[in-house]
């Protein structure tokens, strides 16, 4: 009898009688019916009426049964979460089942329940559950805790679960140290920052151990989790190297991939002299070579990841160029990596097989394929310049096929070609030529405009071929359009008697009977040139072309290191670095006719959240401005009463010139009377021209956003700096970000877009009306619960209570009330932020003790997780700002400074009556 | 790190079953999946790979079924492939096929499996006989016996139990070696041979092997008690040159990979392979050699194709393996026009056969000796009226299986069978070489 029985009851009334059913004193009908649900359940019928009988059969010895009460309560808890808890007491009970099987069931089920009153009863069970004697519910447990940090981060924490996982890697079980590995890792990578992992030489060696022991799946967490460590020297990576290689020999795809990762990593830190360095190369391909005997998908990841590791270590694969010769029955997106890598691993060596295997590629029927295989061709000629002759007379054979797609994709390489070695294959033009009206894709078209106007000297019938375009020159695309100007206008400064009739019509098509503003553009300009100096026009327009280099699709140094480090992952096939959270969204931005979007952003978010990350472009002196918050602040020098607007850091590069292609950022926050900008100074350090610059940020905590364009008035020359202030608006999209401060920027000009992330001052959010009535104040503060209360102590202040105050006050930080205690100053702080949240404090000044001492120490203080609503104005004051606000107080500058005036500073979350 | 959700459906996209395993993709998500694909099979942009906003698909087809993970992160690709594929292996093994009905009629049971197999994205216990002490086929079984996690799913051996018994202690030691080669079949100059049917083309040879290599796997069935250490000696030619044994016959494996049994780190060390098997079937180990190796079957042909008349075909297969060995089930695969008609065929061995559906003539030869030439000839006959869509030249594919032979040279030098116990056992092998992905090109 099979299970399909249960998927045939669908008559009306079936809840009722399922309730009936599942009410039955009968143990076997019982379990018939929550198979009947279960089944229900899995064709998408909603059973979630049944809710309180099914979980009555939970308290059941039938493990089956209890396995589908199980299933039905993860896929509906979410549903009815006050019903989910009648579940608790039969999970807690089950938890301390003799049965290791139930208690990792009930454990590993629990941790599904993603309701939160539910999480808190599950504490107890789990702490016991991470300690049981049997490893199968310990690996278990581990994973739970994972589940529990996704649900309840701060519950994780406050209940010490994090440590104990870290204990768990020491554990005996390698499957349990697996699990905990694969745990930790994953809490660390949602909260990149925590250290969580902390990974030193003794617990690398505790997982190097381990890998030896536990199952292929085990492997590959640690192997992913090495891949983060940064060893601290060469020594130290060879070892790791030398204990890692053996993976190779894994029958898994995956365990190799990950170990070919770790090795690609560490071997950036071994010296290329070294012996070892050699025999790590030598071991790395055969087992990249095997890969592609795997089934097709790996093969296709494992291709993708060929084809970052050939850019990167060329040398590891260049005698294995036959492996990737196509085979007729590979899948079509492997038959397209292959001829990737293929040309790729072109050389003087064996680029005869090379293009007698594209040759073979050109006449298969897959078109995608075979334009590929076309270009193919071109690019060998322009990469291997002793094999361009062939690849020419190759393409000519295949144009005499007069398959129309191979002709034009020929055509469009020849002019690659051309320019590549001018002056060298004009012969060919005559065979191009009669194909003429084959061609109807642009591309082609405006190659093959391109070269008649190219050597229009040596074309008899150039006018002829010229003015047989310029019939439909309306309908053509703007690449042609385009083209077909240039074209003409360099036929006519090569033969002026004969077509001077013809680059009339061109112009006048272009400028007058067009509305494409860059055809206009361009039109008049060589209309201006030939009729104000034609000698010029002939320089300008004739002039000698730069050669066109050899690879133009590799990817971009620190992006391939980037990816390097992400070797298996989707990333690696992606070929672009992840994104953590979501997109960059359009809402914020002001751009005027600048069109970031248009600019390529689009194209990498592609339907993919794979955009270039922030942090990979966060320059080293992050925090800067927050660390030197105070340095102005109780700046001695400045003296007492200047009040000239709040503290501003000095600028701090963000986005280094190596990083952004030559560009690079520097910049800070200033708050004016009211008006947040960052001021920016962008410095061109590359060889070239910039114009068109653009700015996004992405969704951000307090929602800033530019309030205007980012002006740059005229192009910015090499070398040449120039300083802008955007102002900055908080009203844009509102995220919660990681670290708080924390905000993500593009910045597009005429060459890319580039990305990098930034901390901005808090205190630039502080508004000028921060001051709270007294009487509220006091209220206020009585409220606050003492564990939302931290307190830390801020050393060497030279500054008295008043001076203190106006200082503060500079930067929007109100004294409320002040008094003084047994000859302590006690100040009473508000201030309030852009987006509402009120944040109290206590100060207390100890006049003429030069010693400090910190009460509160910096522990307490770290980030909270509470949930965070700045949008509404809802006053859950994360002690991120307090956070923030600790680093904005300590004077880092004024060390030397040695009295202390400022004893402790209370920072107060608060919730303010509406 | 790895697949949120993991879901079934049938080939029109409908989701069969499903696991939802960290709840930060929705479910309902996988409505775009078939859509996609469509869309992205008319684009001829296929990939293994698709996303939808932020959520990626990871799949792949089995039979009639989909087999697709969705994430949202950047989840580890190989590892998500690989546990795909070890899914359906597991869920073969306990339901023989996979498709629509067995799902459907064992759903308890793939919830179970799927409960088991991955925990919160990260793969768990993926071993099938090990999943099958404690997730028994006849539910019914649990009623009675108290079932208890079975100490392998997480002893550091997780592939063996212990307790194994055997009345008579045997290992079968398979040695299966597979040759693939992509070639280009020797043909011009042939084909003037064509009108004189009556002598032996001596066909110039200018074909070409492009590229070719062996693939071999060690399968071992074990039949043996309690928990046996063993030890595998090959004639590896890194082995035999750390030991000083460097005249004998040897054979360089270029990349080996081992099942999960087998000591990685002491194979790295001193090349010594030693394992403690699973009960039963499995595969040891794999290895490759990229060493030229002359075809084992040769093939020169002609085929020539006179437009809206007949295509005429004429293959010469030639056997280039030691005389005494003898192939078996040789099949040769000619691609024919798919509009091609009335088929003739005359061979000079063996039978020949036109396979319309997948537009080729099949020649079956039961047994090919080593060193013997042999001939087919096949004439078509196409229509006056050509089609228009322009077809592709697929290759020749060539099947055989040589038994008591290896190309490579590999030998079982010994396998040592060490338990606390004592007993003694035999070890058995059998050598047999085969065609692997087998093609040449036509010209």
């Amino acid at each position: 009898m099979t299970d399909s029985k249960y998927f045939t009851t669908t008559k009306k009334g079936e809840i009722f009688e399922l309730k009936a059913e599942l009410n039955s004193d009968k143990k076997e009908k019982k379990k018939e019916a929550v198979k009947k649900v279960i089944a229900s359940m899995t064709v998408g019928k909603d059973v979630s009426a049944l809710f309180p009988d099914v979980v009555n059969c939970m308290q059941t010895d039938n493990l089956e049964l209890k396995k589908l009460v199980y299933l039905y309560l993860m896929n509906y808890a979410k549903s009815q979460p006050d019903m989910a808890i009648m579940a608790v007491n039969t999970f807690v009970k089950d938890c301390e089942d003799p049965n290791p099987l139930i208690r990792a069931l009930a454990v590993r089920t629990m941790g599904c329940i993603r309701v939160d009153k539910i999480t808190e009863y599950l504490c107890e069970p789990l702490r016991k559950c991470l300690k049981d004697e049997d490893p199968y519910v310990r690996k278990t447990a581990a994973v739970c805790v994972a589940k529990l940090h996704d649900i309840n981060a701060q519950l994780v924490e406050d209940q010490g679960f994090l440590d104990t996982l870290k204990d768990l890697i020491s554990d005996s079980n390698p499957m349990v140290v697996a699990n905990a590995v694969a745990a930790l890792s994953e809490i660390a990578e949602s909260h990149p920052s925590s250290n969580l992992l902390d990974l030193n030489p003794q617990s690398i060696n505790k997982l190097l151990t381990a890998l030896n022991e536990c199952t292929e799946w085990g492997q590959i967490f640690i192997l992913d989790c090495l891949a983060n460590y940064t060893p601290k020297d060469d020594r130290e990576a060879q070892s790791i190297c030398e204990r890692v290689t053996p993976r190779l020999s894994h029958a898994n795809s995956a365990v190799v991939l990950s170990a070919v990762k770790v090795l690609m990593k560490f071997m950036e830190m071994l010296s290329k002299d070294l012996d070892y360095y050699g025999t790590l190369l030598k071991k790395l391909a055969p087992p990249l070579v095997t890969l592609l005997s795997a089934e097709p998908e790996l093969q296709y990841v494992a291709l993708r990841n060929i084809n970052l590791i050939v850019q990167k270590r060329p040398e590891i694969l260049k005698h294995e160029m036959k492996v990737f010769f196509v085979k007729y029955n590979d899948p079509i997106y492997v038959k397209l990596e292959k001829l990737d890598i293929m040309i790729r691993l072109a050389s003087q060596a064996n680029i005869a097989q090379v293009l007698a295997e594209l040759k073979e590629y050109a006449t298969e029927v897959d078109v995608d394929f075979v334009r590929k295989a076309v270009r193919a061709i071109g690019r060998c000629a322009i990469k291997v310049e002793q094999s361009a002759e062939r690849c020419v007379s190759t393409l000519l054979d295949l144009i005499q096929t007069k398959v129309n797609y191979v002709v034009q994709e020929a055509i469009v390489v020849i002019k690659d070609i051309f320019r590549k070695y001018p002056n060298k294959y004009e012969s060919v033009i005559a065979t191009l030529c009669e194909n003429l009206d084959s061609l109807d894709e642009p591309e082609a078209r405006a190659a093959m405009i391109w070269i008649v106007g190219e050597y229009a000297e040596r074309i008899d019938n150039a006018d002829e071929l010229l003015e047989s375009f310029l019939e439909g020159f309306h309908d053509e695309s703007t690449q042609v359009q385009l083209q077909l100007l240039t074209g003409i206008v360099k036929l006519f400064l090569k033969k002026p008697t004969e077509t001077q009739e013809l680059v009339q019509q061109v112009l006048s098509l272009a400028t007058q009977d067009s509305d494409n503003p860059d055809l206009r553009d361009r039109g008049y300009i060589y209309w201006r040139l030939l009729s104000t100096d034609p000698v010029a026009a002939k320089e300008v327009v004739l002039a000698e072309k730069p050669l066109i280099s050899e690879e133009t699709d590799l990817i971009e140094p620190t992006l391939l290191d980037e990816l390097i480090c992400y070797i298996g992952t989707l990333a690696s096939v992606y070929h672009k670095p992840p994104m953590s959270g979501p997109p960059l969204t359009t809402s914020s931005v002001q751009m005027g006719a600048v069109d970031l979007l248009g600019g390529g952003l689009d194209s990498l978010i592609g339907g993919t959240n794979f955009v270039a990350p922030p942090t990979a472009a966060v320059p080293a002196s992050l925090g800067a401005p927050i660390g030197s918050g105070l340095s102005d602040l109780f700046d001695l020098t400045s003296g007492v009463g200047t009040l000239s607007g709040s503290y501003v850091a000095p600028k701090a590069v963000w986005l280094p010139a190596m990083k952004a292609k030559g560009l690079e950022i520097s910049g800070t926050f200033t708050r004016q009377v009211g008006s947040i900008s960052m001021d920016l100074q962008l410095t061109n350090k590359a060889l070239q021209v910039m114009t068109d610059f653009a700015i996004q940020f992405n969704r951000n905590s307090f929602g800033l956003a530019p309030a205007a364009p980012l002006q740059v008035h005229a192009p910015l020359s090499p070398n040449q700096t120039v300083e802008i202030s955007l102002p900055l608006s908080t009203v844009g999209s509102v995220m919660k970000m990681e670290p708080l401060n924390n905000l993500q920027v593009a910045v597009k000009n005429n060459i890319d877009v580039f990305y990098f992330s930034t901390l901005y001052p808090l205190h630039i959010l502080f508004v000028e009306d921060g001051k709270m009535d007294r009487q509220m104040f006091l209220a206020t503060w009585k409220d606050i619960p003492n564990e939302n209360e931290a307190q830390f102590q801020i050393r060497d202040c030279p500054l008295n209570a008043e001076a203190v105050s106006s200082k503060l006050q500079s930067s929007n930080i109100f004294t409320v009330a002040k008094r003084n205690v047994e000859g302590q100053d006690m100040l009473y702080q508000s201030l309030k932020l852009t987006n509402g949240i009120w944040v109290l404090a206590e100060l207390r000044i100890q006049p003429g003790n030069p010693s400090c001492t910190v009460r509160a120490p910096a522990p307490t203080l770290r980030p909270w997780s509470l949930p965070f609503v700045p949008c509404q104005g809802v006053v859950l004051v994360e002690d991120a700002v307090q956070a923030s606000l600790q680093a904005w107080l300590e004077p880092e500058s004024v060390r030397s400074l040695k009295r202390t005036f400022l004893e402790s500073f209370h920072i107060h979350p608060v919730r303010l009556p509406r | 790190m790895s697949a949120s959700a993991v879901f079934i459906l049938d080939v029109k996209g409908k989701p069969l079953i499903s696991r939802n395993y960290k709840g930060d993709v929705a479910m309902s998500k996988i409505e775009h999946f078939m859509p996609l694909l469509v869309q992205r099979e008319e684009e001829g942009a296929l990939a293994p790979l698709l996303s939808h906003g932020e959520v990626h698909f990871l799949w792949i087809k089995h039979s009639n079924l989909y087999l697709v993970a969705t994430t949202s992160k950047n989840a580890n690709a190989s590892l998500v492939y690989s546990f795909l594929y070890k899914t359906i292996e597991v869920f073969c093994e306990y339901f023989k096929e996979l498709e629509e009905e067995s799902i459907r009629d064992n759903f308890v049971i793939v919830y179970e499996l799927l409960d088991e197999l991955m925990d919160f994205g990260f793969p768990q216990t993926t071993d099938s006989k090990i999943l099958q002490e404690y997730i028994t086929q006849q539910s019914n079984k649990l009623e009675t016996g108290k079932s208890r996690v079975p100490p392998t799913v997480t002893n550091a051996v997780s592939w063996r139990s212990e307790g194994i018994k055997y009345k008579k202690n045997e290992v079968f030691i398979d040695v299966i070696e597979s040759v693939n080669l992509l070639g280009l079949a020797a043909g011009e100059g042939a084909g003037c041979l064509l009108t004189t049917p009556h002598i032996h083309p001596q066909v110039n040879a200018n074909g070409s092997v492009l590229l070719s290599e062996i693939v071999g796997t060690i399968k071992l069935k074990v039949f043996l008690s309690g928990m046996p250490e063993l030890r595998l000696g090959l004639n590896d030619r890194v082995l035999f040159e750390l030991t000083g044994r460097g005249k004998n016959k040897s054979v360089e494996l270029e990349d080996v990979k081992f099942h999960q049994c087998v000591r990685l780190s002491r194979f790295d060390n001193d090349r010594t392979i030693s394992f403690i098997p699973p009960d039963g079937d499995f595969e040891l180990m794999s290895y490759r050699l990229s060493t030229q190796v002359k075809p084992l079957i040769w093939i020169e042909s002609v085929i020539e194709k006179f437009s809206h008349s007949r295509v005429e075909i004429m293959v010469k297969a030639k056997g280039q393996f030691k005389k005494q060995s003898v192939a078996n089930s040789v099949e040769i695969a000619v691609p024919v026009p798919s509009d091609a008609d009335s088929p003739r065929f005359k061979t000079s061995v063996g039978s020949a056969k036109y396979v319309p559906e997948r537009n080729v003539v099949i020649w079956s030869i039961k047994s090919f000796p080593g060193g013997k030439e042999y001939l087919m000839r096949a004439h078509f006959g196409l229509p006056s009226v050509e089609k228009e869509e322009v077809e592709g030249r697929p290759p020749i594919g060539v099947k055989f299986e040589i038994p008591y032979f290896t190309v490579s040279g590999i030998q079982v030098r010994y396998m040592k069978i060490i338990e606390k116990s004592g007993y003694q056992a035999l070890p058995w092998v059998r050598y047999i070489t085969q065609s692997g992905d087998y093609q040449l090109r036509t010209s």
